[in-house]
C-alpha cells in the first residue's frame, strides 16, 4: 500500500505492508533507530513518536495509520548541531543514563509541555508515567523537564 | 558544552548525552547490516528433560527459512559460562530448564522465525524435576549435571570466627528470624541483542550488547571451535545491563548463526518475552539469622545460613554467594560468627550476576535483624548500629579485615543529624486518617573489585591524534553508568584538555585492550587507575619532545592548556597539532596496565569461596532513610522521602555520582515492594513488563543523596566505585519501617500490599 505522511517536516512516499508496525518501519526501512524498543506491547514508551503532535506508541501502531499525518521522530527534534531545550535540559541535568529510554523520555516531555507548559513536578512525573527508565530512578529527567520549561517559556 | 571545565570534582555532563537524546547513537540494538537475516530460538517445553529427537523437516520448507540448526551444527564445546562453563549454546542431550534453547532458526525475518520455532518437533522424555534449593541438596533429589561430584550443589562454604554460633548462649539478647526473597529481573530497557557477520577473511565479527567483550571472545572460541583470534566482539554503549549482560547472552547463538549463514549478516534480538525467560535473574535467597548482643548493646555473635538458588546453571553464582557471606554480618563488629552458605542448581530460571551480587538479599536479612535486636534491648537502631559499626582496622563479622578508607560511622552520624531522621517521631505522629507512617533505617556497604584470586586488570590506551585531539580507547564497556565518559574527565584533568578535545572510542577487540568486565563497581576504579598512568606517560612524551622541539630545558617550564602546550617563563605556546606531527605513530599511542590490589589478611574462608572471590579489599558504604505511609485499607506502601548517606571515596562527578545513588535506590525499591519474579514449577509467571512489575515516575520519591567523602588512596583521585551500593539498602529500610508501622515482620520479599495488608489484619486480630 502506498503511504504519504510527513516524517520530521519531509514529505515521504513509501510502500508498505499495511501491517507493518511503525516502530519496525522507522528502524528497518527508514533507518531512524532513534525510535527504540523496549517491550513491544505498550508497556515502556521508548517507541514514542509525535504523531500530529501528540505522543503515540509506535509499537503499536501499523504503517496504514500513518497515512496524513505529520510524523516527528526524535531525530526530528535538533537543528543540525543544536539541540532541542529539552534534549539540551537532558543532557546538562544529566537525565540520561544507558540512554535507551531517552529518546521516548523527550517525546513524552514534549508532548506534555505542549499541553502543559508550566507543569508542577507531580505533573511531570505523571506526565512521564508511561515511559519507564530503568537507570535514573526519574529524579533527574523530572529536574530536567523542569528546567526545560523554565527555558522555554511558552514558547513552544 | 566546548570549552566547559573538565575538572575533577566539577558536574561536567556526560559526554554520551547529545548522541543518546537525538537518537543518533547507535546500540547494539540499532545495527541492521545491509542483506541480513534474523536468528531466534525455540526453547524448551520442559524444565527437565531428555532430548530424544529434534525434527526440524516442517521448519525447514517453510520458504524464507534459511537454516535451523541444532547442538550437532556446534563445532567446539557447545558451553559457555564463566568461572563454570555450563551452559550449552544449544542443548544436546538434555534440557535443564524452560528457557534453554534446543533449536536455532536463521530466517529473512522474525516472522519466519517464530513459524519455523512452532513446526519444529521435539521428542523429549520427561525427568524428574526440582525447583526448591533445600530440596535440591537432599540425597535423592534429582541432578542437573551429572558429571558434578557434588550434585545440585555449586559451592558452598562456611566462616567460623571466634567461638562461632556457640557464643549466641553467652548473648543476654538474641533474635531469630528466616527471611524468603524472591528472584529479580533486570529489565534493562535494551533486551539482549547483537549482530554477527562471517567477513571475507573468516573473522566472525560481533556487534552485542555485552558487559564483556574481551570475556566472550574467549568463551566464544571455546564454545564454537574457532581461535580467538578469527573473532573480533565490539561492545557499543550498551540499554542498561546491572549484571544481567555480565557475559554470554545471545552471542553463542548469534556466533553460531553467521558460520552458518552463507556470509550474510544476521541480528537477533530478543523479544521481551524471550529476554524474561532465558535472562539471568538476582538469586532468590532463603536466610536464616539468629543474632545476640550483650547487655550494654555490643554484638557478640551472629549464625546463618544463606542458600540461594542459582537455577539450571552455574552463571555467577559462584561469586554471589562468596559475596552474600562477606556481606552477611553487615558492617558490624561481631566477634563471634558463624556463616554457612550454599549455592544450588533448580531446574528454576538461571540467576546470575545483578548489582550488588548478593549483598542486596543478606543485607535486606541482617539488617532487620539488628532492627529486631534494638528494639529487644529498647535501643535508638541508630545508636545501636553507631555502637557495633566497623572503623578501619577493625574486621567485619564476616572476618573481612577493613583497612582502606572506612566511612560508615561518619555515614551514619551524617544521618543521625539530618531533619528527616531527627523530626521522625513528630512526622509519624502527624499520620492523616487511615495512614500509617513509620521511618525506617538500614546501614551497609558493598565490596568493590574481583577478590583476591582473580587478576583485576585493566589496559588503559590513549592516543594524541594529528589534529591534536586525544582518543580515548575505553576497554571497559559502559552500560549506562558513565564509567567511559568520566574517562574524559580523568583525561582531561591529567592532560588540562576540555571535554571537546577527546574522542570516546568503546571497547572492540581488536582496538582496545582488554579491561575486565563492566560489573562489580570496578570500571572506573580499575580503569581509571590505568588511564591516569597512560595519561601521564603520554603528558611526559609532549613535553619531552616539546623540549626537543628547542622549547626549553625543563619540563616544569611546560604547561599543558586546551590544544597547546604553553612555555611559562617566554609565554609562548606551540600547537598541540604541531607536536603530533612531530611524533612518531607509536610514540603518539601510550598504554598502561593496571591491576587492582588485592586484601592480604588471613584466610578465613575455604578455598572454593575464596577463588569465587572472597573477600575484598575495597569498601563503600552507605546508610539510607526511608520515610513511608501506608494506606490502611490497602496496604499499600508509599515512599515519602528518601536518605541516602554514601562513603564512596571522593566524588569525581556529582552528577554521574548522584545519577548511580538514585537509579540504584530506585531499582531497590522495586526490590523491596514490587519486584517480583513469580515462577512455578519452572514456568515463569511473570512474563512481561505488565505482569512484572518496575518502578514508574508516580511510584518513587525525589531522593537526597549526601556524599560522604573519605579519600580512598588507591582509587583515581580518591574514588571508589558506586555502582552498586544504592541498591543493597532499601528492601531493609523499608521493611524497617513497615514493622515499625504494623508491629510485624514480614519474612517474604516483596512486601507488596498484599502483605502488608495481611500484616495490618494479623496485628487487628491480635
Ligand atoms: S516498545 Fe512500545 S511501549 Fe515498549
Ligand atoms: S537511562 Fe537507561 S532506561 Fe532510562
Amino acid at each position: 500500500m502506498l503511504i504519504r505522511f510527513y516524517l520530521n517536516n519531509q514529505l515521504k512516499e513509501i510502500n508498505s505492508d499495511p501491517d507493518k508496525r511503525v516502530v519496525d518501519l522507522l528502524r528497518e526501512n527508514l533507518g531512524l533507530t532513534g525510535t527504540k524498543e523496549g517491550c513491544g506491547e505498550g508497556e515502556c514508551g521508548a517507541c514514542s513518536i509525535l504523531v500530529d503532535g501528540v505522543s503515540k506508541l509506535s509499537c503499536l501502531m501499523l504503517a496504514a495509520q500513518l497515512d496524513g499525518h505529520n510524523i516527528i521522530t526524535i531525530e526530528g527534534l535538533a537543528d543540525g548541531e543544536k539541540l532541542h531545550p529539552v534534549q539540551a535540559a537532558f543532557v546538562v541535568g544529566g537525565a540520561v543514563q544507558c540512554g535507551f529510554c531517552s529518546p521516548g523520555m523527550v517525546i513524552a516531555a514534549l508532548d506534555l509541555l505542549q499541553r502543559n507548559p508550566h507543569p508542577q513536578r507531580s505533573e511531570i512525573r505523571q506526565g512521564l508515567s508511561g515511559n519507564l527508565c530503568r537507570c535514573t530512578g526519574y529524579q533527574k529527567i523530572v529536574d530536567a523537564v523542569e528546567a526545560a520549561a523554565l527555558e522555554m517559556g511558552d514558547k513552544l | 558544552m566546548k570549552d566547559s571545565t573538565v575538572a575533577i570534582g566539577t558536574a561536567l555532563p556526560r559526554a554520551d548525552g547529545p548522541g543518546k537524546v537525538c537518537g543518533t547513537e547507535k546500540y547494539a540494538a540499532d545495527y541492521y547490516p545491509e542483506g541480513m537475516l534474523w536468528a531466534g530460538v525455540k526453547t524448551s517445553d520442559y524444565a527437565h528433560a531428555l532430548v530424544k529427537e529434534i525434527d526440524v523437516s516442517a521448519a525447514l520448507i517453510i520458504p524464507g527459512v534459511h537454516a535451523v540448526l541444532i547442538h550437532k551444527d556446534v563445532k567446539g564445546s557447545n558451553r559457555v559460562g564463566v568461572p563454570e562453563s555450563d551452559a550449552p549454546v544449544l542443548a544436546d542431550y538434555k534440557v535443564c530448564h524452560k528457557g534453554d534453547p534446543v533449536a536455532l532458526i536463521i530466517a529473512e525475518s522474525r516472522e519466519m522465525v517464530s513459524r519455523a520455532a512452532a513446526a519444529i518437533n521435539v521428542e523429549y522424555q520427561a525427568l524428574p524435576a526440582v525447583f526448591d534449593p533445600e530440596q535440591a541438596l537432599l540425597p535423592d533429589a534429582p541432578v542437573l549435571h551429572e558429571n558434578r561430584a557434588d550434585k545440585n550443589l555449586l559451592l558452598s562454604g562456611a566462616i567460623n570466627k571466634g567461638k562461632g554460633a556457640l557464643a549466641l548462649e553467652e548473648c543476654t539478647f538474641s533474635v531469630e528470624s528466616e527471611f524468603n526473597l524472591p528472584a529479580q529481573e533486570h529489565a534493562y530497557l535494551e533486551t539482549e541483542t547483537g549482530v554477527a557477520c562471517l567477513n571475507d577473511d573468516g573473522v566472525l565479527e560481533l556487534v552485542a550488547s555485552t558487559q564483556t567483550p574481551f570475556r566472550d571472545r574467549m568463551e566464544l572460541a571455546h564454545a564454537l571451535g574457532l581461535p580467538a583470534t578469527k573473532i573480533k566482539i565490539s561492545a557499543p554503549y550498551l540499554g542498561g545491563g546491572f549484571g544481567g549482560k555480565d557475559g554470554i547472552t545471545v552471542q553463542g547463538l548469534l556466533g553460531l548463526a553467521a558460520l552458518n549463514s552463507s556470509g550474510r549478516p544476521v541480528k537477533m534480538w530478543n523479544s521481551r518475552e524471550e529476554s524474561f525467560k532465558s535472562s539471568s535473574k538476582r538469586h532468590p535467597a532463603r536466610m536464616h539469622y539468629r543474632l545476640g548482643c550483650k547487655q550494654d548493646g555490643s554484638l557478640h555473635a551472629l549464625s546463618c545460613r544463606i542458600v540461594l538458588d542459582t537455577g539450571a546453571y552455574a552463571s555467577l553464582g559462584g561469586p554471589v554467594l562468596a559475596l552474600a557471606m562477606e556481606h552477611a554480618a553487615g558492617v558490624y563488629r561481631i566477634e563471634n560468627t558463624y556463616i554457612e552458605g550454599f549455592c544450588v542448581y533448580t531446574n528454576n530460571p538461571i540467576s546470575g550476576a545483578f548489582r550488588g551480587f548478593g549483598a542486596p538479599q543478606v543485607l535486606a536479612a541482617v539488617e532487620q535483624m539488628i532492627d529486631m535486636l534494638a528494639d529487644k534491648i529498647g535501643m535508638d537502631p541508630l545508636e545501636f548500629r553507631l555502637k557495633n559499626a566497623v572503623n578501619r582496622g577493625d574486621e567485619l563479622g564476616s572476618g573481612v579485615l577493613m583497612s582502606r578508607s572506612t566511612g560508615i560511622v561518619a555515614c551514619l552520624q551524617t544521618m543521625q543529624k539530618h531533619p528527616l531522621w531527627i523530626n521522625r517521631r513528630q512526622w509519624e505522629k502527624d499520620a492523616p486518617p487511615f495512614k500509617r507512617r513509620a521511618v525506617g533505617m538500614a546501614a551497609g556497604m558493598q565490596g568493590t573489585g574481583y577478590g583476591p584470586v582473580v587478576a583485576d586488570v585493566a589496559n588503559a590506551k590513549l592516543e594524541l591524534l594529528v589534529d591534536g585531539r586525544f582518543r580515548i580507547y575505553s576497554g571497559v564497556a559502559d552500560m549506562g553508568q558513565g564509567n567511559n565518559a568520566t574517562n574524559v574527565q580523568i583525561a582531561g584533568e591529567i592532560l588540562g584538555q576540555s571535554a571537546a578535545a577527546f574522542e570516546l572510542l568503546q571497547p572492540d577487540t581488536e582496538r582496545s585492550l582488554p579491561s575486565g568486565s563492566s560489573s562489580a563497581s570496578r570500571t572506573t576504579y580499575s580503569f581509571g587507575n590505568a588511564l591516569q598512568g597512560a595519561c601521564r606517560l603520554l603528558k611526559e612524551r609532549i613535553l619531552t619532545r616539546v623540549c626537543q622541539m628547542g622549547m626549553g630545558i625543563y619540563q616544569e617550564d611546560l604547561l599543558l592548556v586546551p590544544g597547546r602546550v604553553h612555555h611559562i617563563p617566554s609565554g609562548k605556546d606551540i600547537p598541540l597539532t604541531v607536536i603530533a606531527t612531530a611524533m612518531t605513530d607509536s610514540e603518539r599511542v601510550s598504554v598502561n596496565s593496571y591491576t587492582a590490589p588485592v586484601a592480604r589478611h588471613h584466610e578465613i574462608v575455604n578455598p572454593a569461596v575464596r577463588a569465587a572471590g572472597f573477600p575484598h579489599l575495597v569498601f563503600c558504604f552507605a546508610c539510607h532513610l526511608a520515610r513511608i505511609e501506608i494506606n490502611e485499607l490497602t496496604g499499600e506502601v508509599t515512599i515519602c522521602d528518601y536518605l541516602a548517606c554514601t562513603d564512596g571515596g571522593r566524588v569525581l562527578n556529582p552528577q554521574l555520582y548522584e545519577q548511580q545513588i538514585q537509579g540504584g535506590i530506585v531499582q531497590g525499591i522495586g526490590y523491596a515492594l514490587w519486584e517480583d519474579f513469580k515462577v512455578s514449577a519452572g514456568e515463569i509467571l511473570s512474563s512481561n513488563l505488565s505482569t512484572y512489575i518496575i518502578p514508574g515516575s508516580l511510584d518513587v520519591p525525589d531522593i537526597i543523596s549526601l556524599p560522604v567523602e573519605t579519600v580512598e588512596d588507591s582509587g583515581p583521585f580518591g574514588m571508589k566505585g558506586i555502582g552498586e551500593i544504592g541498591i543493597n539498602l532499601p528492601y531493609p529500610a523499608i521493611a524497617n519501617a513497615v514493622a515499625r508501622a504494623t508491629g510485624r515482620r514480614i519474612k517474604t520479599g516483596p512486601l507488596s500490599a498484599e502483605r502488608v495488608w495481611q500484616a495490618l489484619q494479623a496485628e487487628e486480630e491480635q
